[in-house]
């Protein structure tokens, strides 16, 4: 184990791979002179060389497209987009190329690219440039989509999604990328599709991923502390596959669950998880499931108003109260009237 | 500064190879030297002497010219026969046709080693067969059973087979031309000596993808060909309406991408153009070639294509490139009538066989509808048909559990 920042674990786990294998190659804007805009690919041009730390035009649509079509041919790109709100320019590519072109042709081509990309609100950015927008992708068959929220996950995910044939859309987060955490020194993959039961409880089950994992780990403990009320936290990590199973088990075993998202509510990731959980454990419910997700609102620069358009720790406490004082079960725990 | 030495002398004519050549002081991409291609060092040199004396033509000539006038033969009676399947309702979905652009199909690909790569649009029977895949295949992909080349899943419009290398049939319009310039990329960044050649339509010269491509493929100086089919319409709009640089090879000075335009009917031509783009590419610089063409029908099968007048309609006829060369091959005796008459019987006889053996193959097995969700198998991957639950019901909670 070392201890290290979610940045250096990307950033060594990228080196680590392209020294294992003369396949994988960088491609993106102001990855190589510049190092990256988040500085994830700091050193690597200097090791490596132009040709597989390539420095692109500012054409997400065109250097997309190209990483995909050097996967078809055997390499294995990793892309960075700069920030996933300009994925979107890069979306034909990435949905009409790179999800269909294995199934489409009968199997006859992979993709084996990885397109990095951070996501994240709460840093005053503005509408365009604060969005999460991973469901775009989730959505589409074909694709695989990760969302790291630990360095360790960020290791162990990352060189999943290089070392697999399949187009992966790796999602960053910009406010974690100076989180730090224990790594594993060995390089064991992750297993895509799988989520983890990040703290066992009781009493009700927290779900979220990136970010607000974090966010439902520290309400957790809160909780805890404040009202000894025994929370289930699941960090999904895999978007696609989402891990059904795992989510069932958990309610089936709680009867209660509250989703955390860092997105529009409406048809968001929680409004699948809640239709998850409707279909597999509907007669163990002892309450509705309750999201709390963004405010429908493009995200305003000004702090007081970007502030309150994101869903806090302070509001998922409330949903976990009201979620269990709908039933009583809170004031059972809690032992007051 | 380095000026490019561009030469424009170019009108709207279909006659001349126009050029537009770069000068560029580029640096050595360290690529092998051009290896012509074994089709294209028999066709080329087969060119001016068509024109001239026939007298002088070798057999393997001869052989050479009748090659290309049974491909582009077949390429046309392959999809008359699409066309009359498709309304017989055997082939389903859009079904775009080739007609009238087989000499440019068979001259460009008479220049690519078989260890190329094709990138091609929705309108690509013609690549398929040319390249050398089987007819009975293209067709049965047509008629979507388990022996097309892409085994049902792909249709008209999503050809691929990988062995013949012909890297798609892509029905989103420009979608290709990203994908065959990271192709390029793979083979330079391996120091292979292959090239890409990614043929497009007119209209899709328009779209972003086009105009990112080229500009990637010239910075990085990759082994591709772009070409455009020029049939003058995309869907109704002419080329003129879309396009505000109507001379579309020019669109390449903008990237210091060398270029030129060809004579479309004349597979002969194309072919020779070809070579020279594909040379060049060898050598490690990207091209751009313009094929003006025609489309003789419709944009697809259901088009009756009311916008075009009837006097450009009747032109067409004078523009059909298999009657043009067919008559051009009798009149300068290289082919007698006997012959010509052989080779029809032939080809029909080849489709005819081609559309009975997409009959006879069966349509894929239901049971294989999830075979190729994922290249790596993935956990709690999705294997649900639409009429079946998420979660088989689950049993009742115990009412003795912990509430
Ligand atoms: C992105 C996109 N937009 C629109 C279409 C619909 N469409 C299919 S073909 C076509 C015309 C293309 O014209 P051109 O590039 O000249 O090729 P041609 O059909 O003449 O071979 C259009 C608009 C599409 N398939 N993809
Ligand atoms: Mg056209």
């Amino acid at each position: 184990m070392t201890t290290m920042t979610f940045r250096q674990a990307l950033q060594e786990t990228l080196r680590a791979e392209m020294l294992r294998d003369e396949n994988v190659l960088l491609l993106g804007e102001e990855i190589g002179v510049f190092e990256g805009s988040y500085k994830i690919t700091a050193g690597l041009l200097a090791e490596f060389g132009e040709k597989r730390v390539r420095d692109t035009p500012i054409a997400e649509e065109g250097f997309t497209g190209a990483a995909i079509g050097a996967a078809m041919l055997g390499l294995r790109p990793v892309v960075e987009i700069m920030t996933i709100n300009f994925s979107l320019l890069a979306l034909d590519q990435i949905v009409n190329h790179a999800a269909k072109i294995y199934g489409m042709f009968g199997g006859q081509a992979k993709v084996p690219i990885v397109i990095r990309t951070p996501g994240g609100g709460g840093q005053q950015l503005g509408a365009t440039h604060s969005q999460n927008i991973e469901l775009y992708y989730a959505f589409v068959p074909g694709l695989k989509v990760v969302a790291p929220s630990t360095p360790a996950d960020a290791k162990s995910l990352l060189i999943a999604a290089i070392r697999d044939d399949d187009p992966v859309l790796f999602l960053e987060n910009l406010a974690l990328y100076n989180t730090k955490g224990d790594v594993p020194d060995d390089d064991t993959p992750a297993e895509i599709g799988r989520a983890a039961v990040t703290r066992t409880g009781r009493d009700l089950t927290l779900i979220g991923y990136s970010r607000m994992a974090h966010v439902a780990a520290q309400v957790a403990d809160q909780l805890a502390a404040s009202d000894g009320l025994d929370i289930e936290v699941i960090d999904l990590r895999s978007l696609r596959p989402l891990d059904r199973p795992t989510i069932i088990e958990s309610v089936k075993k709680t009867h209660a669950a509250v989703v955390v998202e860092d997105d529009w509510l409406t048809y968001g990731i929680g409004a699948e998880v809640a239709a998850t959980i409707s279909d597999g454990a509907f007669d163990y419910l002892d309450a509705p499931v309750r999201r709390v997700a963004m405010a429908e609102v493009p995200l305003p620069y000004s702090k007081s108003l970007e502030t309150a358009a994101l869903p806090s720790v302070d509001d998922v406490i409330n949903a976990v109260h009201q979620t269990l004082d709908a039933v009583g079960r809170r004031h059972q725990k809690v032992g007051h009237d | 500064m380095y000026v490019p030495d561009t030469q424009f002398e170019c009108d709207n004519e279909r006659t001349a190879l126009m050029t537009n050549q770069v000068n560029a002081p580029r640096k050595a991409a360290g690529r092998p030297a051009a290896a012509k291609s074994a089709k294209a060092r028999a066709a080329a040199p087969t060119k001016r002497a068509a024109r001239t004396k026939a007298a002088k033509r070798t057999p393997t000539e001869v052989a050479a010219l009748t090659k290309v006038y049974r491909e582009m033969l077949l390429i046309r009676r392959f999809e008359e026969r699409a066309a009359r399947s498709y309304t017989q309702a055997l082939i389903g979905g859009y079904c775009h046709l080739n007609l009238g652009e087989e000499a440019a199909v068979v001259g460009l690909l008479s220049a690519l080693e078989r260890t190329d790569y094709l990138f091609t649009n929705y309108r690509e029977h013609g690549y398929a067969i040319s390249r050398g895949i089987d007819p009975n295949r293209v067709m049965a992909e047509l008629y979507g059973r388990i022996d097309g080349v892409s085994k049902g899943w792909g249709g008209s419009m999503h050809m691929f087979d990988i062995t013949h290398r012909l890297l798609g049939g892509y029905g989103i319009v420009g979608g290709q031309i990203p994908l065959a310039t990271g192709a390029a990329l793979a083979i330079d960044y391996r120091g292979g000596s292959e090239v890409v050649m990614c043929t497009m339509g007119d209209g899709t010269t328009n779209i972003g993808a086009f105009h990112e491509s080229l500009n990637i493929a010239a910075l990085w100086n990759l082994p591709i060909v772009y070409v455009i089919i020029n049939n003058r319409l995309g869907m109704g709009t002419t080329v003129e309406k879309s396009s505000a640089e109507p001379e579309l090879f020019r669109r390449g000075a903008a990237y210091r991408i060398e270029s030129a335009r060809v004579d479309g009917l004349d597979p002969l031509a194309v072919a020779e153009a070809s070579a020279r783009a594909v040379a060049v590419a060898r050598a490690g610089r990207p091209y751009l070639l313009e094929v003006v063409s025609e489309r003789l029908r419709g944009h697809s099968v259901v088009d009756p294509a009311k916008y075009r007048s009837e006097a450009e309609v009747l032109q067409l006829r004078e523009h059909d490139p298999v009657v043009t060369f067919g008559a051009q091959l009798v009149r300068e005796g290289v082919i007698d009538a006997d012959a010509m008459a052989a080779i029809e019987h032939e080809v029909t006889a080849r489709i005819d066989e081609a559309a009975a053996f997409a009959e006879a193959s069966p349509t894929p097995d239901v049971a294989t509808l999830f075979d190729y969700n994922y290249a790596t198998p993935v956990a709690n991957d999705s294997r649900r048909l639409p009429g079946q639950p998420l979660f088989e019901p689950a049993p009742l909670p115990d009412p003795g559990e912990d509430q």
